[in-house]
């Protein structure tokens, strides 16, 4: 807003009205799980009890069929790259171009999101294998700022069968 | 609303409440009330014809927070669903007019909030005109004050008491409606719901009287609520139970008043009435459920037993 | 389990632009001018704040009243604990105030010191922010004169 009073600004036309509102957010039973896990160094999902799919993270409850879920399921954390996006123009904390792709844990029934670095963005490829690479131990946090990146495995593409549901 | 051609009832109801959820969030304190819901109905969610509810993003922080709460509901294969920013029982009275529908019998209505984790009263404040109210940010008790002193000023209402803050509470309800026999078989005791309509005053705090609810004896008429044994009534401020009192013509009968959680204490009261209605207690009850400053917006319905 | 729950901080802050309108933009243009306008209803009532519409017939309304900055209070409510973000960061009254020239009051804060010093039927005198731009703002509060 401008601070005058001058009435040649002529007649007011706009008002900006800021909202600030504090709140103490709480993620839940089964997502603090997750972020505590992730401080060891772990990660953790939860299986769905009735159609046996694991969550990444885990939300406490099935999204598809609406009962809580409580097994924990540990990840070995590698995976395998379902799509991606080569990012041109930086954001901040980032470097252009940089790759950010939806990755599909083995033994998780949904992708997550991660960059994926150590590779020339032309190499990234549907079905490319990767691993996380973590923060030092000492660094660990409960959430998941902990795994800086992903990066390639040297393992053979996926097969497109074992990842084509979540194209 | 009345004399619907497809009668409608509440055949389940659960409820949850708790002056601050320490540890769940909205999901996992509302799965499981949904669940005590639809399992005394003997329903599943592929079972159920439509689903409403009501919430607010803003008590929880987050854009479409609505739609995350549809992980309690197990929404796959996509079901038919709707939301609104009101409080429950409003979802309620748009569920039976979804089931005046030949193709629906079903319907889950649900409303969650926890507002413990936030500032209800400043929250509240962005309801309100965002070009002459909103800035100035007025809590809600405050407001509450205003028609609480206008009370007493009108020389109408002996005793009218103080405002005390603004009540908090986090919780859900779950209530499963269903349609004339569907309604019989899912329960021996439905809980009709004969008339329901709902109303809303203008958003000029000035402009009203402060001092009655039109809007609520109006929806009253017109859910053909007059001669009801006893009521339910939505009162976030104590002496809301005077003026609703004298609105709705209620002279010395029953009435059972709550505030209950932000957007889940007026579903809240129709699945109290719809017990009561249930247990026998009382065979023609009214139901209200209020949202907006000043009791702004009102809906009022009509439960009455028998097959 | 509880203990094992964690929770953060979560500050949401968003600046809303709206368009005022032609009315509200008269209104608030006005309060910049240190003038209040209201607007004839379709009943004759004049109303303050100026609005786009009749609230009982929805009429568009178009007659600009110009009313004076005192007034009396309508109805109020103490504010023992003002929060952030309200016209006054000690305790103040809530209040409807019904301008000189005005039919239908509106909500203001009141700078009386105490509830002893405030009642219905109160008059009171508005106070303008120094630097004016256009907003409700631009009236901080109003006085009690007497």
């Amino acid at each position: 807003m401008t601070e005058t009073t001058d009435a040649a600004l002529g007649p007011v036309t706009i008002v900006e009205t800021p909202i600030s509102l504090d709140f103490s957010y709480t993620p839940g039973v089964a997502a603090s799980r997750f972020l505590r896990s992730l401080q060891q160094g772990k990660l953790v999902g939860q299986r769905c009890p009735k159609c046996q799919k694991v969550y990444m993270p885990p939300r406490g409850a099935c999204s598809m069929c609406g009962v809580a879920t409580d097994e924990e399921v540990e990840l070995s954390g590698k995976g395998t790259v379902t799509t991606f996006c080569v990012t041109r123009i930086p954001s901040p904390g980032l470097e252009a171009p940089y790759v950010s792709a939806w990755i599909l844990l083995d033994g998780a029934d949904i992708t997550s999101m991660f960059l994926i670095q150590e590779v020339d963005p032309a190499d990234v490829r549907l079905g490319m294998r990767v691993e996380p690479v973590w923060v030092d131990d000492s660094d660990r946090k409960s959430d998941l700022g902990n795994i800086k990146y992903y990066r390639p495995i040297d393992e053979p593409d996926a097969e497109y069968d074992t990842y084509k549901a979540y194209v | 609303m009345r004399g619907f051609q497809r009668p409608v009832a509440i055949v389940a109801s659960a409820s949850f409440e708790t002056p601050a959820e320490p540890a769940r969030n909205e999901v996992e304190m509302l799965l499981p009330v949904i669940q005590k819901a639809m399992g005394e109905a003997g329903l599943t969610q592929q079972d159920v014809g439509f689903t409403v509810s009501g919430s607010s993003d803003y008590l929880q922080g987050f854009p479409f927070a609505f739609v995350g709460a549809l992980d309690a509901v197990g929404a796959w294969p996509p079901i038919r669903e709707s939301h609104l920013e009101m409080d429950g029982a409003f979802a309620l009275a748009e569920a039976i007019a979804v089931l005046q529908h030949d193709n629906i019998d079903t319907a889950l209505v649900y409303a969650f909030a926890r507002p413990s984790r936030g500032e209800l009263d400043r929250t509240l404040a962005l309801q309100l005109d965002p070009y002459t109210v909103a800035p100035l940010n007025p809590d809600a008790r405050g407001l509450a004050g205003l028609q609480a002193q206008a009370m007493r000023d009108s020389g109408r209402y002996a005793d009218v008491p103080d405002v005390p803050p603004t009540y908090v509470a986090d919780g859900a309800t779950a209530v499963v409606l269903a349609v004339g026999d569907r309604a019989r078989e899912l329960t021996a005791t439905p809980a009709w719901i004969t008339g329901i309509d709902h109303r809303i005053e203008a958003p000029a705090l000035g402009v009203r009287d402060l001092t009655t609810s039109v809007s609520a004896k109006r929806a009253a008429e017109h859910a053909g609520a007059a001669g009801a044994d006893a009521a339910w009534l939505h009162t976030p401020y104590p002496h809301q139970e005077l003026l609703l009192r004298e609105a709705l013509g209620l002279g010395d009968r029953p009435v059972h008043c709550a505030a209950g959680p932000m957007m889940v204490g007026g579903l809240e009261r129709f699945a109290a009435a719809a017990r009561a209605v249930a247990a026998g207690e009382v065979t023609k009850a009214l139901a209200h459920a209020t949202s907006g400053p000043c009791l702004q917006q009102n809906v009022v319905g009509v439960l009455e037993g028998g097959k | 389990m509880t203990d094992d729950v964690l929770s953060a901080p979560h500050l949401v802050e968003y600046t809303y632009t709206r368009s005022t309108g032609p009315v509200i933009g008269t209104f608030l243009t006005g309060l910049r001018d240190k003038e209040i306008v209201g607007i004839r209803g379709a009943d004759g009532r004049v109303i303050v704040p100026a609005i786009d519409y009749d609230p009982v017939t929805s009429e568009d309304l178009s007659e600009y009243v110009p009313v004076a900055d005192t007034g009396v209070v309508t109805t109020w409510s103490w504010n023992d604990k003002p929060a952030k973000g309200q016209p006054l960061d000690k305790p103040f009254a809530w209040a409807l105030v019904k301008l000189d020239g005005a039919d239908v009051a509106f909500l203001a804060a009141v700078d009386a010191g105490s509830p002893d010093a405030i009642s219905t039927g109160a008059k009171v005198k508005a106070r303008w922010r120094d630097e004016r731009v256009g907003s409700i703002t631009d009236l901080v509060c109003f006085e009690v004169t007497q």
